[in-house]
């Protein structure tokens, strides 16, 4: 039997199982967790991995494996709003100024080098420092960094694609500008998106536990991996398991969705867009 | 050139207003009263009305942008809430161990990232290829606070070679110290300096590795890379010269982005190894929501990344014609 092509890019294949582990993880957090978040076991403080605890303990004997899964929902979920609401403020903001060209391209633009030119974390701990933790708050916070780069690729695939045939032919039926943006150009440019989209998962999780870990992040008792791992730094001398746990969570997810990102690029390669699209001209 | 450097100096005036307006409009943020707010609920009235009239807070919000953007002209970020000291002066003594540590970090990104991106390139499907890219890989992926606190606990915890936290005598006159007979004083500031630039480094060199691997790909395969071995050159002179030259031309372009990761990533950084900079500044001014001061880092950060940005703009053109005349 043949391995379909996507299948045999291990980028995509080690990536997808990862982040579908991870996932999984996040959603079946209250069937997987084997002890509640807050539930103490004085007599194994600092444990290593153990049957009872597979990822050992803290300092109050609060299981690492649960804390760790339930910690899952939280980063998956500002990953994903904050993931989501960039692109479709990146990709809106794109596809005006890809499609309408001019002034309106050149005003889009600059508003969006101007957020560019923030360092993307300084932003971000403004913004919550102002408005206040908080999952929405972070998210808001994050998706005010991340929809610049959406909007850029997106600009760059709709300068492509607005010379192409169908979209020219679109154009003299008649089309509006709304339905020519969303129904011939949008879908064509979801490639690129999604590539983004699945590297900017990693990215907004790396960012919100860098928000938990620098005491910006949801408060506690919420178990955020960047909340704990600056927890497990006051131990960090004689009991460094607990940083160590935390950091690899955060690592190996964010690796997965790299993979994933990687992955996908190599198989809907926007770059053969580009090349089909200048052969069409 | 000189065109092309008046467009670029040109187009920073916009962009600049443009940062000083996004800055500014932090405060609008801020939701219900914002003296109230930055000060605390304990605040007696009299300091909420003092605060209230120190940001100007009782006139519509175009008087004060207005003003914001005629103090900044004269130098005046204006006073910090809780330091009560100019923020221009706060940040000033903060800025330069921030660019110390971000340009040494730089310097070692661009030093590891290419070199394994020319081993990795030169020696394409090897085990030093995958070996290389599978740290670039992990590189991309690590938090950076997870490897500086994994640096600190294998060389200064564990193995106790270099010192965990602090600065050592700034760079700059550490080197002044070294040329007149005090090497130790240099040792120190290095000793200091390493764990923190590397932590923050090895995402920039993962990056960068990935991006001379894929260069350098695709310029071994050009003509004029076969044209230089069938004049009968050494490898090593090929891949250098006409290889590495070329190859290395898409990293300058990344370098001035990469800078405003490594100043960002500083924030993180210096909360780790307690380095004195605007990072370690702004969780301060975070923490205690001292919003001038806020203001006055974030603009800060966005201004030094324009300037470096526009240096590494003036750079690339003046190596490659195609920009500055395309």
């Amino acid at each position: 039997m043949r391995i379909p092509k996507p299948l045999r890019n291990p980028s995509l294949v080690i990536g997808g199982l990862i982040t579908l582990a991870i996932v999984l993880l996040a959603v079946l957090a209250p069937l997987v967790a084997t002890h509640g978040i807050e539930q103490m076991d004085m007599r194994n403080r600092f444990d290593g991995p153990t049957l009872e605890h597979w990822l050992g303990t803290d300092n109050f004997g609060r299981d690492l494996w649960s804390r760790m899964v339930f910690g899952a929902q939280v980063s998956l979920s500002i990953a994903l709003i904050s993931v989501g609401g960039a692109a479709l403020i990146g990709t809106v903001v794109g596809l005006a100024a890809g499609y309408f060209g001019g002034w309106v391209d050149l005003l889009l633009m600059r508003i969006t080098d101007i957020f560019l030119g923030f360092p993307a974390i300084v932003l971000a701990l403004a913004i919550v420092a102002v408005m206040g933790p908080g999952i929405v708050n972070i998210s808001l916070a994050l998706i005010v960094v991340f929809w610049t780069e959406y909007a850029r690729v997106v600009r760059a695939t709709t300068l492509v694609l607005r010379e192409q045939n169908y979209v020219q032919a679109a154009r003299a039926l008649g089309a509006s500008p709304a339905r020519i943006l969303f129904k011939e150009i949008l879908p064509n440019a979801l490639g690129p998106i999604i590539v983004l989209a699945s590297l900017g998962l990693g990215t907004a999780i790396i960012s919100e536990s860098a928000l938990s870990f620098l005491g910006f992040g949801l408060p506690p008792p919420t178990p955020t991996w960047g909340w704990t791992l600056a927890y497990g730094t006051r131990f960090i001398r004689d009991e460094p398991w607990l940083s160590i746990v935390s950091g690899a969570t955060i690592m190996v997810t964010v690796l997965g969705f790299n993979l994933l990102g990687d992955g996908l690029r190599d198989v809907l390669d926007p770059r053969q867009l580009t090349r089909s699209a200048g052969k069409a001209k | 050139m000189i065109a092309y450097t008046i467009r670029r100096l040109l187009l920073l005036i916009p962009m600049a207003i443009g940062m000083v307006v996004v800055t500014f409009g932090l405060l609008l943020l801020i939701p219900g009263d914002p003296a109230s707010v930055l000060l605390g609920q304990e605040a007696s009235p009299e300091a909420i009305a003092s605060l209230r009239q120190a940001l100007g807070l009782d006139d519509p919000w175009y008087v004060r942008l207005f003003d914001y953007f005629a103090a900044l002209l004269q130098g005046d970020m204006g006073m910090s809430i809780f330091q009560s000291a100019p923020v221009a002066s706060i940040i000033a003594s903060r800025l330069g161990a921030t660019i110390e540590l971000a340009v040494v970090a730089l310097i070692l990104a661009t030093l590891i990232g290419v070199t394994l991106g020319v081993l990795a390139a030169i020696r394409q499907g090897s085990l030093l290829d995958t070996i290389t890219m599978l740290f670039a890989q992990l590189g991309v992926s690590m938090p950076v606070y997870w490897l500086g606190l994994l640096l600190m606990l294998a060389f200064a915890v564990l193995l106790g070679w270099l010192p965990a936290v602090g600065r050592g005598t700034p760079l700059p006159e550490a080197v002044l110290a070294a040329l007149t007979g005090r090497p130790d004083v240099l040792w120190d500031s290095i000793s200091h300096i390493i764990l923190p630039a590397l932590a923050l480094a090895a995402n920039s060199a993962a990056i960068i590795s990935r991006l001379v691997r894929t260069s350098m790909l695709e310029v071994l395969r050009e003509d004029f890379v076969r044209t230089a071995y069938a004049k009968g050159l050494r490898r090593h002179r090929v891949i250098v010269r006409h290889g590495l030259r070329n190859a290395l031309l898409p990293v300058l372009s990344i370098i001035g982005l990469r800078f405003g990761a490594l100043l960002g990533g500083a924030v993180i950084t210096e909360s780790i190894f307690a380095w004195p900079g605007l990072g370690q500044l702004t969780i301060a001014a975070i923490s205690q929501r001292d919003l001038p001061l806020i203001q006055g880092i974030v603009l800060t950060f966005a201004i030094v990344f324009a300037l470096v940005n526009l240096v590494v703009d003036l750079l690339y053109a003046a190596v490659d014609p195609r920009i500055r005349l395309g």
